[in-house]
Formats: C-alpha cells, structure tokens, sequence
C-alpha cells in the first residue's frame, strides 16, 4: 500500500490484480471444500463478505484503541462475534445452505482473508476505505470461488445449479433434460475427479495461472508474494524488524 | 538446465556410447508389440481404436505443448509414443475414445510437460493418466465392468464381466468361474488391454533385458516379493501363480516400474523400491477395498524415490565412509 489509492482504485484491486484467492493466494482451504456448486459458492462468497466487511468497519475503527501487542486476539473476537452473528442469520433463514457449507461456516473465523485484510488493511486504514476495501476483497473472493465451482460443478456432475437460497432453476432444467445431465445428453459423461479434491486443486491452479496471465497483461507483477508488502505477518514479523527480508 | 550441444563438460570418465533416448523409446516400443498383438488378438478391433487413439493424441499433445511454451520439439525421441502405448495397455477395451484422448491430454500436458517434459516428470505419466481415469470415470474402470471373454465385436458395451483379481480373495482364494492359470499365462482373461497377456509380456520383457534397456532387479524383486507374501497369506502354489499372472503385475513391473525418471539409480535403491512396491500391492490386493493396486503402489514408491536415491547414495571412491547423521536419512 505504498501509494494512496482512490476508493475506486481500492475496490476494483480485490477483484484481480490483488484477488484474494487467485493472486493472494489466501482462503485456500474454504475456496477448494464449497467450490462444489454454484450454490454453495455464492452462499460461502456472500457470508464471508458480510463478514469481511463488517469486521474491516469494526477493527478500523477501533485501531487505535486497540494495543498493538494482542492486537490478533481482539481481531479474532471482533470476527468471531460477526461470524456467529451470520451463522445464526443463515441457520434461521437458509437452513439448507447451513446443511450444505456445514463446519466451513463457522470455520470462516479463521478465514485468512479476513485476517489478513484486518491485519493488512484495516489497522492502517480509515473506516470508509476499509469498508470498500472489504467489499472488494469480497466481491472478489465471492467471483474466483463462483468460477471455480462453475468449472467443477460442470464437468463433474454435467450440471449448474443456478440457485441463490433455493430460488432459481438448473441447466438440466434449462434444457428439459430430467433425469440426465448436460454432458450425458451430448454424448459424453462426467468428469467425477472434478468434484473430488484433485479436480479443485487442478481448476485452482488453472485459474491461479488465467489470473497471472491477465494481470501481467496489465503490465501488473507475476505473483505478490514476496517481499513484506503483501505478507499478512509484516507488521509482527521479527525478521523485518531485523531489517531483512524472509526467503518467501 | 541449458545444454550446449558444442562443448560437452563433464567429469570422468569420458565413455562414449551409441545409446539415444530415440534408440532405447524404440526398444521399449518393440518390447510392447506382443502384448499389442496379444490384446488386438483377445479384445478385437475396439482394441486397436483404443492404442491408435492413445498413441496419436500422446504424440499431437506433446506436439501441441511444446509449440505453445515456445519450447524445442520433443515428438522426435518417441517418449510420446511409448506412453500413449502404456495409457493404451491401462485401458479397458470398452473405454470411450473421448476419454481416452482426455487421459492422453493428462499424461503429456499434466504430468509431463507441466514439470519440464522428458525426464523431469515426477511420476509415470501413463499411470498418472489411468488413475486420474480411475477417480473421473469410476463406472468404467471398476472391476466388473472389463469387457468378459469372446466380446470381439466393436460395440460391447453390456458385455462385462469380473477381472482375474476380482475373483480372488484372502478369505475364500480362487473362487468359481475364475480363468485357469494356463488362460492367464496366455492372455485369454478380461482386463486392461495390455495386462492379460503374461506371455507377451515376458517376451517383452526379456527382450528388453539382454538389449540392456531395462536392469532386472526391478521386475524381478517386485514380482519375487508379491510371489513371496501371496504364498505365505494363502499357502497355495496356484493362488501364488494366479496372483502373479493376474492384473497388472507384469506390465506395472516389466514396464512401469522400470522408469528411468521415476525408480532410483544404484542397484541397492532398486531393490528397496521394488520390494516396497511388492509390499504394497500386496497389502492393497489382499486387505484394500479395490482388487487390484500396482498403479497405485508404483506412484507411491515413484514419489518417494527421491528418498530413497539420498538413502542409498553411494560414497565417493577414495572417500571414507561417512559416519551415519541424521541428515542422511532425511
């Protein structure tokens, strides 16, 4: 964050050049369980991003309250208090996605996303900023893990599930297939290992390197990953404070 | 690593051989015709589509990659064409030719290409391909649904039966409607295309054997542990032999195994990664849920042999023997 950027600037960064998944590299382990299906994906995208935001609004406001050395402790109360809060809201209002995300809806606590946006963002930033900055981040994380789960859900089962809290339909419906699934109908069949973990890990890092491709496009960097810049850990890390650079 | 093909620098000793990776592909291929012939022979014509298949989509995505990454062509040492054969021989009969084009895209593209092209794939990119078939296509490639015996016709979908290594179990050993050892020998069972035949097989394999292509350690300690712990858990001469010549065993140790990438360099490294594949099999035959587990096995100890080549590192000669550290083992 060395030059100041304009609001717009700090939304439209989350959805590639500084897209959590794809270049940040963070929330790996929730982008590969729910990326199953279209439905689970937004449902995921759309409560981490509540939370995202809500808890960047929160930590910003209170950074200077907070004392730097239990600064993670407070960040972790502050998110955990906003995670039960849409835990409850979706298990009153959409059971079945509560059912369908089961543990990572709670787990989204120790989401590296929202960490490390607090960590990396919120505690250096106003409050209005920080809010967009969450929104974009979570825009961002909500589209890489909606395209994930439309590549696996379609090659692995042959089907979309163009639904949001249970409303909408499905392509098998789409082209009044009934029982069979799109790829059955062309002559084909699904791809079951894309459903499976293998198949996640293999659209991930395709997606990973489309994502490179485009921000390179853009004259940006290949990968952010090294150097403290966009290390989440910069701020406690001992070896900056050492004046070096970690090997990652 | 950037070759210059003008000056060679290199330690001693300076011994020039006539041997080129085309040369020794070529000999793999010629040891692989007669289990062709043998599957053409038992699964008919759908056979041949399968191997054609494989082999053309091996050579063009080798072809089509290397173009891509702006890299020199690669087709010329045959690589392609001894893995499409091996993808080929891993293969039921009755496999769509779509999805097996899909598991010749995985094996150049994924597993070989990606990691730097011949000889920098950490595992067989045929077995890789088969299991990532396995997983994806799991209907096809179950056991029980290998095209059966005298299904030679085109369209034979329907026409399945158990493989050999269905029809055996620790607890019940050979069951009825089992092929007798003589129909396994030869090659008349159903199966993987290329794994029926032990006889051809074995003519392959010692073809490759006295042209020096392959050492015997390999085949020889994996198949010998497999013989070893099936006669022990069965006490049985015939469910032994039929554990031998059934499933993949001949092909995933004459063939796979033997790997130049992917199995260790010196003798005493050989012998640990085919006795620990041996071992494995063997625990996934006789106590695993799935019949058969040599691909399996072979990609467990091809991964691990990076560890066991710094294991059996070999001491410099005129050095002493280092004290074993710690650090030797990790």
């Amino acid at each position: 964050m060395a030059e100041k950027k304009t609001l717009g600037q700090e939304f439209s960064k989350g959805l590639i050049k500084e897209n959590p998944v794809l270049r940040l590299v963070l929330g790996t382990c929730p982008t590969l369980a729910v990326s199953t299906s279209i439905e689970n994906a937004i449902g995921m995208g759309v409560a981490a991003t509540i939370v995202l935001i809500c808890s960047n609004i929160v930590i910003s406001a209170l950074r200077k309250v907070i004392p730097n050395k239990v600064r993670i402790p407070c960040y972790i109360v502050v998110i955990a208090a906003f995670v039960t809060i849409v835990q409850l809201f979706v298990k009153a209002f959409a059971p079945s996605l509560d059912a369908s995300l089961g543990i990572y809806l709670p787990l989204i606590v120790v989401n590296c996303i929202i960490l490390g946006r607090a960590e990396g963002f919120a505690n250096k930033n106003g409050v209005l900023a920080s809010a967009i900055d969450g929104v974009g981040m979570g825009v961002g994380f909500t589209i890489a893990l909606t395209l994930m789960a439309a590549i696996r859900e379609f090659f692995g089962s042959g089907n979309l599930t163009l639904k949001v809290l249970g409303y909408g339909t499905t392509l098998t419906d789409i082209f009044h297939l009934g029982e069979t699934d799109v790829l059955t109908a062309i002559g084909l069949e699904p791809i079951l290992i894309f459903i499976l973990a293998p198949g996640g890990f293999f659209t991930f890092g395709l997606l990973m390197a489309c994502a490179n491709k485009v921000a390179e496009s853009k004259g940006k960097p290949k990968a952010e990953l090294k150097g403290c810049e966009a290390c989440p850990m910069a701020a406690t890390c001992a070896m900056k404070a050492d004046g070096k650079e970690c090997a990652e | 690593m950037e070759l210059n093909n003008k000056l060679t620098v290199s330690a001693s000793p300076h011994v020039k051989s006539a041997e080129t990776t085309t040369g020794i592909m070529l000999d793999v291929i010629i040891a692989l015709i007669p289990a062709g012939i043998a599957s053409i022979f038992v699964f008919g014509a759908r056979a041949l589509a399968v191997i054609a298949v494989a082999v053309i989509c091996c050579v063009l995505a080798e072809f089509l990659s290397r173009k891509a990454m702006k890299r020199e062509q690669t087709i010329g040492d045959l690589s392609a064409v001894v893995t499409g054969l091996l993808l080929a021989y891993n293969l039921p009969s009755n496999m769509p030719l779509w999805e097996v084009a899909l598991g010749s895209v995985i094996a150049i593209v994924v597993v070989k290409q990606m990691f730097g092209g011949i000889g920098q794939n950490f595992v067989n990119p045929a077995l890789l391909a088969r299991i990532v078939l396995m997983s994806a296509f799991p209907a096809r490639m179950s056991a029980g649904a290998f095209v059966g015996l005298n299904n030679t016709g085109w369209d034979v979908d329907g026409v399945t039966g158990a493989t050999p290594m269905g029809l055996i179990t620790l607890a019940d050993g050979i069951k009825d409607g089992a092929p007798n050892l003589m129909q396994m020998f030869i090659g008349t069972t159903s199966g993987c295309l290329g794994e029926v035949s032990a006889l051809a097989l074995i003519l392959g394999g010692i073809y490759l054997i006295i042209r020096k292509v392959i050492n015997p350690i390999i085949p020889c300690a994996y198949i010998g542990t497999v013989a070893i712990i099936t006669l022990i858990a069965f006490g049985d001469v015939n469910a032994m032999l039929y554990e031998i010549l059934g499933g993949g065993l001949m092909i995933g140790a004459i063939f796979m195994a033997t790997d130049y990438t992917t199995s260790p360099i010196t003798n005493k490294g050989k012998f640990i990664y085919a006795i620990c594949a041996g071992l494995l099999t063997c625990l996934i035959r006789l106590f695993g849920s799935l019949p058969e587990g040599v691909s399996f096995s072979i990609i467990i100890m091809n991964i691990l042999t990076p560890l066991i080549e710094n294991a059996t590192k070999p001491t410099i000669f005129g050095t002493v023997k280092e004290k074993k550290n710690k650090e030797a083992d990790a």
